[in-house]
């Protein structure tokens, strides 16, 4: 049995391990088999995170929270959290392998998942011309006409990153004004390449293989129009990967995962939860990393309170820790 | 690295389209990091099913004409090959049970 089992490997996981390791909580990481590293993994920019006056790329920021928090001795499993037991004074984390892990401490920072539009060949056009990364995908649509909905910093980046790809990028948002940051609207409303369709919504996707175009309507009036397009990038907002813990965790109106105040203390003790899957509002990396380190400091001072037995018992020698 | 084959635009013919066996093409490349993430589960599986299927990446960097030909607009993309012809398409990184279920009429 553990001290600490951490679930995500996003800034929120990873920071979390860094304040658990130096602690001497010899922390266990479940990375995930093909996500580790978060939603960052699949941007290339980050020029808002502090400290870097250059940007980073987010796969190489993801990489360095990845080595510290090794370097200071936590434990990285790259699979998937298939069950939770999350009850009692041990918690039990069962992976995709079968392997069940022990913990008196479990922090919960599994993030949030990419929305989808939810209209009909959404899912059958996936990969086909639909997509929700544009770093991966953006290569694909060279001199091609594509769009991509959403209102957000998201959004904004994503028109503007596939610019370098596509000839032109319609921009489709139900609202006649945008969520993003004034930076990011401005550079993509001064775009030649992108054009701004306001007021729509994506009602239709065409195409038997690939996407052919789509069908819009305008909310304000329910005029409808076709646009002839091979992608449709949809970056409309995330919602909070909070299957594991249905039934167990209580959750807030938003969907997230209910913490105490400002502390990461959910309604289970030597339960904590960070990062996106409990802020439905800010969800930025550097706030995500903020609250891995809160989550951290919590699950030390709940296990500075149990009896010394029982942590004893738990206590691990770091694997590969440095002085 | 994958313990996979690479095939070639130039190679493609010979070794996945006129092949007797079963033969999932991965398309990858090296900027794509979920690509990275599914290659290790890809050589898993490939390991376990000898005499089933067989794995072979195809760098759509380098070999544009094939990635053309199959209209690959998103990676990972595992196309299965049977006869010359696609029988089945996955898109997108998936976890281990997932692909496995995907490719069960191919590993039974």
């Amino acid at each position: 049995m553990r001290q600490l089992i951490i679930i995500g490997s996003g800034p929120a996981g990873y920071t979390a391990a860094i304040y658990a390791a130096r602690a001497n909580l010899a922390p266990l990481l479940i990375a995930s088999s093909v996500e580790a590293g978060g939603e960052l993994m699949k941007t290339t920019e980050v020029e808002n995170y502090p400290g870097f006056a250059e940007g980073i790329q987010g796969p190489e920021l993801m990489l360095a929270m990845q080595a510290q928090a090794e370097r200071f001795g936590t434990e990285i499993i790259l699979d998937d959290v298939t069950g939770l037991e999350l009850e009692g004074e041990v918690k039990r984390v069962t992976l995709g392998n079968g392997d069940v892990h022990e913990a008196l401490t479990v922090i919960f920072a599994t993030g949030s998942a990419y929305r989808k539009l939810g209209i009909e060949d959404e899912t059958r056009l996936s990969g086909h011309g639909v997509s929700w990364c544009a770093t991966c995908d953006g290569f694909f649509f060279r001199q091609k006409t594509i769009a991509v909905v959403g209102g957000g910093d998201s959004a904004m980046e994503e028109a503007t990153f596939l610019t370098k790809f596509a000839d032109k990028v319609y921009v489709i948002h139900r609202k006649d004004t945008l969520r993003a940051s004034k930076t990011m609207q401005d550079r993509a409303l001064s775009d030649p390449k992108i054009e701004f369709l306001w007021n729509k919504e994506v009602a239709h996707i065409y195409g038997d293989d690939l996407v052919t175009g789509i069908g819009v309507v305008d909310v304000t009036d329910a005029s409808e129009s076709t646009i002839e397009l091979s992608g449709l990038f949809v970056a409309i907002g995330a919602d909070p990967r909070t299957h594991l813990v249905h039934g167990q965790l209580d959750l807030t109106a938003e969907g997230t995962i209910a913490v105490d105040g400002r502390t990461s203390r959910t309604n289970i003790a030597g339960v904590f939860a960070a990062g996106d899957v409990i802020d439905p509002t800010y969800r930025q990396a550097v706030t995500a990393a903020a609250s891995g380190t809160v989550a951290a400091l919590d699950a030390e001072h709940y296990l500075a309170g149990l009896s010394k037995a029982l942590v004893d018992s738990a206590v691990q020698q770091p694997v590969g820790a440095s002085a | 690295m994958s313990t996979a084959h690479d095939v070639t635009d130039a190679t493609f013919a010979d070794e996945v389209l006129n092949s007797q066996d079963t033969i999932m093409v991965d398309f990858w490349a090296e900027w794509c990091g979920p690509c990275r993430a599914v290659s290790p589960i890809l050589d898993a599986i490939a390991a376990e099913n000898v005499g089933k299927i067989k794995i072979v990446k195809l760098n759509v960097d380098d070999n544009p004409q094939t990635a053309m030909k199959y209209q690959i607009t998103s990676i990972p993309a595992m196309y299965v090959f049977k006869g010359g012809e696609v029988v089945k398409k996955v898109i997108g990184a998936k976890p281990k049970p997932a692909l496995e279920s995907d490719l069960a009429e191919f590993l039974a």
